[in-house]
């Protein structure tokens, strides 16, 4: 247990902010971390060797996109674009306040599974790999997420027309 | 030595920072000479720092309570410890009988005593109040069967205490197994979850009688009694002014039939 703490302990604020950005409520993100953890502590000696990170990450993801299901299920919505922006951003930094309101407003319209993309590999900093492993999908499945993900995100921004952005094909 | 051609992919590794040094020279290269191209990347690259930024104060925050690892760790700790400690206490209990025969001339004999059967009732309460499938095997909706049923194997009349007026009801009850042969172990619950074990059993004196006294076994208490040749005990997770008066209505109830 001493080196649960070690290992999970630090990577805990890292975990709030994932739920946080997932679902935009901060007593409903910390929830899931909650519940991320007390998985973790009775899960701690069944899991693989590998990335502690990504074995959290996947655990919370999975919580998360089970709540999602059981809220859809229910015709209740997330609350998006009212909800929580308050606090998403703390008093910290006050002039930039608008630009980060903006960007996580338009990364909430992103559709779930492109978000968790762009959320886990641009902010996280998982591995392509990492991510896979936490989403269960093929990394050329991430990659392309990911490629959509960062696309629609830059349209919503500029308000550019898709057709107006010059794509590279995909090689493998 | 062929370029491998730069695909999307590797735009994205680059905004990244996922590529290796040599590849991230070639694609480097190849936007230098590819505005259009580099002008995505650099909003890419843009983008990716406003979602960091926008997100980066979360992690500033200082951890709400209900995230300290330390305290969930041992609260975990906390309950499957219980079923554990009951465990080993019947494991003691098994090496006890074996020392016990030995050194049974050298100590007062406590295993016919009330602290016996009140440690007898705090090994059930290990064992079956945490149980959430099968705590009793049979259930209070059948009080009058598990009634005759435990009569019969203690070859006593007996009541099986209604504790309505103390909050808790009757969950059921089984026979348990003790060294002195078979007991009743009945068990009951309030609004809020709390669980109480009332066990009797014969004492090996027929005409045994005693206060009511307190005891404890690890986190289980109560109290324990004899009238008549019958021992009960009440135990729980509750603290000792909150067990006497339930005891006490205990008491009251087994009086004679």
């Amino acid at each position: 247990m001493k080196d649960m703490l070690v290992q999970v302990e630090p990577l805990i604020p890292a975990l709030r902010r994932y739920a946080r950005a997932l679902v935009r409520d901060r007593s409903a993100a910390d929830d899931l971390v909650q519940d991320c953890l007390e998985r973790a502590v009775s899960r701690w000696h069944q899991r693989r060797d590998g990335s502690v990170r990504a074995w959290l990450f996947t655990i919370l993801h999975n919580l998360a996109v089970t709540q999602f299901r059981q809220t859809t299920a229910r015709g209740r919505h997330m609350r998006i674009d009212d909800a929580g922006e308050q606090e998403l951003v703390s008093a910290a930094a006050q002039e930039h306040r608008v630009i980060y309101q903006d960007v996580l407003n338009k990364l909430a319209k992103l559709p779930e599974e492109q978000r968790a993309v762009l959320l886990l590999v641009a902010v996280e900093d998982l591995s392509y790999a990492d991510a896979a492993a936490v989403l269960n999908i093929p990394v050329g499945t991430v990659m392309s997420r990911l490629s959509r993900a960062r696309e629609r995100l830059l349209q919503e921004m500029d308000g550019v027309a898709p057709e107006n952005v010059v794509a590279l094909r995909s090689m493998k | 030595m062929s370029r491998r051609p730069i695909a999307e992919d590797d735009l994205h590794a680059y905004v990244d920072q996922a590529l290796e040094p040599e590849r991230r020279a070639e694609v480097a290269s190849y936007l230098a000479d590819h505005v259009d191209v580099a002008e995505r990347v650099a909003a890419f690259a843009a983008q990716r720092e406003q979602l960091r930024d926008a997100l980066a104060s979360i992690t500033d925050e200082p951890l709400p309570a209900a995230l300290n690892l330390s305290r969930i760790i041992e609260s975990r700790k906390r309950r499957p410890s219980r079923v554990w400690a009951a465990i080993a206490a019947l494991l003691l209990l098994g090496l006890g009988g074996l020392g016990g025969w030995t050194m049974r001339s050298l100590l007062p004999d406590r295993s016919s005593g009330l602290s016996a059967l009140a440690q007898e009732a705090a090994y059930s309460y290990g064992v079956y109040a945490p149980d959430r499938v099968r705590p009793v095997e049979i259930r209070a909706s059948d009080s009058a069967e598990l009634t005759q049923w435990v009569s019969n194997r203690l070859k006593q009349p007996v009541k099986v205490p209604d504790l309505a007026v103390s909050g808790y009801r009757l969950m059921g009850g089984r026979l348990i197994a003790t060294s002195h042969g078979p007991a009743a172990m009945f068990m009951y619950d309030d609004d809020h979850g709390n669980r109480l074990v009332v066990l009797t059993r014969p004492m090996s004196n027929p005409d045994q009688a005693t206060p009511m006294l307190p005891q404890s076994t690890g986190d289980v208490a109560g109290f324990a009694w004899a009238d008549r040749g019958m021992g009960y005990t009440l135990v729980g997770q509750l603290p000792a002014d909150t067990l006497k008066p339930i005891a006490n209505e205990i008491r009251k109830q087994a009086g004679p039939i």
